[in-house]
């Protein structure tokens, strides 16, 4: 085991580099994921065309700002403001007009429109953006490389990548913290996630604290969406790939469960990287495998708490 | 002319086209010159491979255009039925028994994945339907087995894989070791299989330092990228293409991973344009064909450069191998109708009838000639170069080319590539021809 580390050390030590910047960006889709069932009890499929959205959002904001002669940092600008925009207008759109009908439904049903409507935003970003990859990459080229030492040798990693990324996740970690346990509005949050009927009843207006947890869970999902397109070519089925990866991170953490969100991300993104270096070949379905190792032992998920099915 | 196949529009078809069926009692007998040549196009409408086949579908709606304008073909307007593959082979399937049977189409041209077109082959056999393999790349579909209505317009992975294959050794004959990243699905597999295979007969005792086959449509490789740059391979192989390839050129470029190792990059021209400035110069990049818009020497010119010019102006960006891909089988359509009806005297050909013209067929396109073999496969020549840049092009473009001769690269009729990859000896390198600057 001695000699194995020995030799894999360094290894190993780049692929946790790498998987901390990959479970930062599954965590900003999951945790969004995770707030909208927490309050609404929908899982949303749509969830990955928010995502996607923000993603060519960020980057159109991104080009327009460059067409305007803007400096680099501006483009951190458009990051923010493309995930504002998805949130403040698709989320209310979304919450008011479809997943409003469908609460208390049957889950089939609930999962039936939500995929109805990830394809037709499918379709939506095919017609704006069109097909071909768009790339806007100003924000990681701003910062530019940071050499890592590798025994005598050095990897060039982004700044980006090494910073950003895991910095504005554990910053949304620890904000969506503070802002669930000390604000009124969190707390407000957090009963309607306990028990609905009951929050009601206390006079907390539910409906207000699905749109704002709908629109703040959107802009969650845009927001990763946005951070990821600098390092990444948008094409169609983006969304598709992130709202299945996101699953596994939410049903391994258990529905529901901010922090252990964070956690599971980055079983998963550390994982899959280390898959890379050791097994390749099991790249692909190391999350899978993670995920179904948990739920095996705890159907619940990591952190979920097992509920009394109410009559 | 195109048209968008509603459901309630196929219902109706269904009814008509099933009476005018039994009316025709099948192939037998002289065919009445229809009012519209009928063609179903089996493409990418949606997911990450519309990045090709968006645009192989305008580039047939604009040449469908022209060739309606001109008169059609023998007389005959054409009439496109488009229909995505994405869905998978099971709706394909389904889809290609629609379109013989409910719109009665009278050839097809299928796919651009080559699972779908090892699913529609057979049916083409079945329904006795000429079927133009357009842009699908597996060798599979030739080496198991006869398909008497099938025919592929353009090159495969054979000699797509052999060509910078053969380069590479040209260009780089001391590269010691080799790190592989393909995407995971049958074409990302194969090509691996074939290169290795061609390499291990050329260059016994190369290392391969990395195998990686990072899910198809991935859009982080960022580990993998990091996995090279502390393995420092001498060379670095990806047949990936679209979002795929950009995406790790672009996480590649700015980690500096393309100025420690050689790429080869077989399939890199349909994502060169997208790429801008991100691709680095001094690699070796494929087109799958020789249809690149600097070709050095395209056999006509005028049409090289209307083709390029009508795309750009009505598309607003240049036309990628797909779009050439579609135009080839579009010029077969039309000089395999043309043999068939001249063969007839002047009048219709049947379905098997038309199926014969294609047999040996030899069509002319902007670059070459492309001659249909024996066993349905076109002979597409190659053309691999060294990327660079240049004052006409936004993009990186090839420079120092060589033109492959189809037949130099392409596996002999009866044998299957593997196996024929493994008989490969060195002296194949004194047939290539020499660089052209470009």
């Amino acid at each position: 085991m001695a000699e194995w580390l020995t030799d894999n050390g360094l290894l190993l030590g780049l692929a946790l580099l790498d998987g901390l910047a990959y479970a930062a960006l599954v965590f900003m889709v999951a945790v969004g994921l995770n707030m909208v069932f927490g309050v609404l009890r929908i899982v949303n499929v749509a969830h990955g065309s928010l995502f996607a959205i923000g993603a060519y959002t960020a980057a159109s904001v991104g080009i327009f700002f460059a067409s305007l002669g803007l400096p680099a940092w501006a483009s951190y600008v458009a990051l923010l403001l493309a995930a504002a925009l998805v949130g403040g207008i698709l989320g209310p759109l979304i919450e008011r007009l479809i997943l409003r009908r469908i609460y208390g439904q049957e889950e089939v049903l609930q999962l039936l429109v939500t995929f109805a409507l990830f394809m037709i935003l499918e379709d939506v970003q095919k017609l704006i953006w069109g097909v071909q990859p768009i790339m806007q990459d100003t924000p990681m080229k701003f910062l530019g490389t940071v050499e890592v030492p590798f025994g005598e040798d050095t990897i060039p990693f982004t700044a980006y990548q090494l910073f950003v990324l895991p910095g504005v996740a554990v910053a949304t970690l620890a904000g969506l913290a503070w802002f669930l346990r000390r604000t009124l509005t969190g707390r407000v949050i957090v009963a309607v996630t306990t028990d609905k009927e009951a929050a009601m009843a206390m006079g907390i207006d539910a409906a207000k604290v699905t749109l704002l947890t709908f629109t703040f869970g959107a802009a969650l999902a845009a927001l990763g969406g946005a951070l990821a397109s600098p390092t990444t070519s948008l094409v169609p089925g983006i969304g598709a790939q992130t709202i299945v990866l996101s699953f596994a991170v939410v049903a391994t953490a258990g529905l529901g469960q901010i922090e252990g969100a964070a956690i599971s991300a980055l079983m998963i993104g550390l994982g899959r990287s280390i898959a890379v270096y050791l097994a390749p070949e099991f790249e692909v379905v190391v999350p899978y495998i993670i995920m179904v190792a948990v739920l095996l032992v705890r159907p619940q998920g990591l952190f979920g708490v097992l509920e009394t099915r109410r009559v | 002319m195109t048209h968008a196949v509603t459901r309630r529009a196929a219902m109706l078809g269904a009814a008509a086209t099933s009476g005018s069926l039994l009316l025709a009692g099948g192939n037998a007998g002289a065919q009445q010159k229809p009012a519209e040549l009928r063609v179903g196009i089996t493409t990418f409408l949606s997911g990450a491979a519309s990045v090709f086949g968006v645009p192989a579908k305008q580039a047939a709606e604009m040449l469908f255009e022209e060739i309606n304008k001109a008169g059609g073909i023998g007389g005959v307007p054409v009439k496109a039925f488009f229909v995505d593959e994405a869905p998978g082979t099971d709706h394909l399937v389904g889809e290609y028994r629609r379109l013989v049977q409910n719109e009665g189409v009278h050839i097809i041209f299928a796919s651009i994945s080559s699972g779908s077109c090892l699913a529609c082959t057979p049916l083409s056999d079945e329904m006795r339907k000429t079927t133009l393999l357009w842009d699908c790349g597996t060798q599979r579909i030739f080496e198991e087995g006869p398909h008497p209505y099938a025919f592929r317009t353009q090159g495969y992975g054979t000699p797509e894989v052999l060509a910078p294959l053969l380069y590479l050794l040209k260009h780089k004959p001391d590269f010691k070791t080799l790190a592989v990243i393909n995407q995971d699905y049958a074409w990302g597999r194969d090509s691996w299989e074939m290169w290795k295979a061609g390499m291990d007969a050329l260059k016994p005792g190369v290392r391969v330092v990395a195998e990686m086959f990072p899910r198809f449509g991935a859009t982080d490789y960022s580990t993998e990228v990091t996995r090279l740059l502390a393995a420092r391979p001498d060379v670095v192989l990806s047949t990936s293409w679209g979002g795929d390839l950009v995406t790790l050129v672009r996480q590649a470029t700015e980690r500096k991973l393309f100025d420690r190792s050689t790429f080869v990059l077989p399939v890199a021209e349909a994502s060169l344009q997208t790429l801008g400035r991100n691709m680095a110069s001094g690699h070796i990049i494929g087109a799958r064909g020789d249809h690149w818009n600097n070709h050095p020497k395209p056999k006509d010119p005028a049409r090289l450069a209307k083709f390029v010019d009508s795309y750009r102006a009505k598309f607003n960006e240049y036309p990628i191998y797909p779009c050439h891909h579609m135009a080839q089988a579009i010029s077969a359509m039309q000089a395999g109708f043309a043999k068939a009806i001249a063969a007839k005297g002047g009048a219709w050909p049947n379905d098997q009838e038309l199926a014969n013209a294609f047999r040996g067929l030899t069509f002319d396109t902007p670059t070459s000639s492309i001659t249909l073999r024996e066993d349905g496969q076109g002979l597409e020549d190659q053309i691999v170069g060294m990327s660079t840049f240049t004052d006409r092009f936004p993009f990186a473009v090839p420079k120092d080319m060589v033109i492959f001769p189809a037949a130099m690269v392409s596996t002999p009729v009866g044998m299957k590539s593997v196996e024929w990859l493994k008989t490969l000896k060195p002296d194949i390198l004194a047939q290539m021809a020499a660089p052209i600057a470009g």
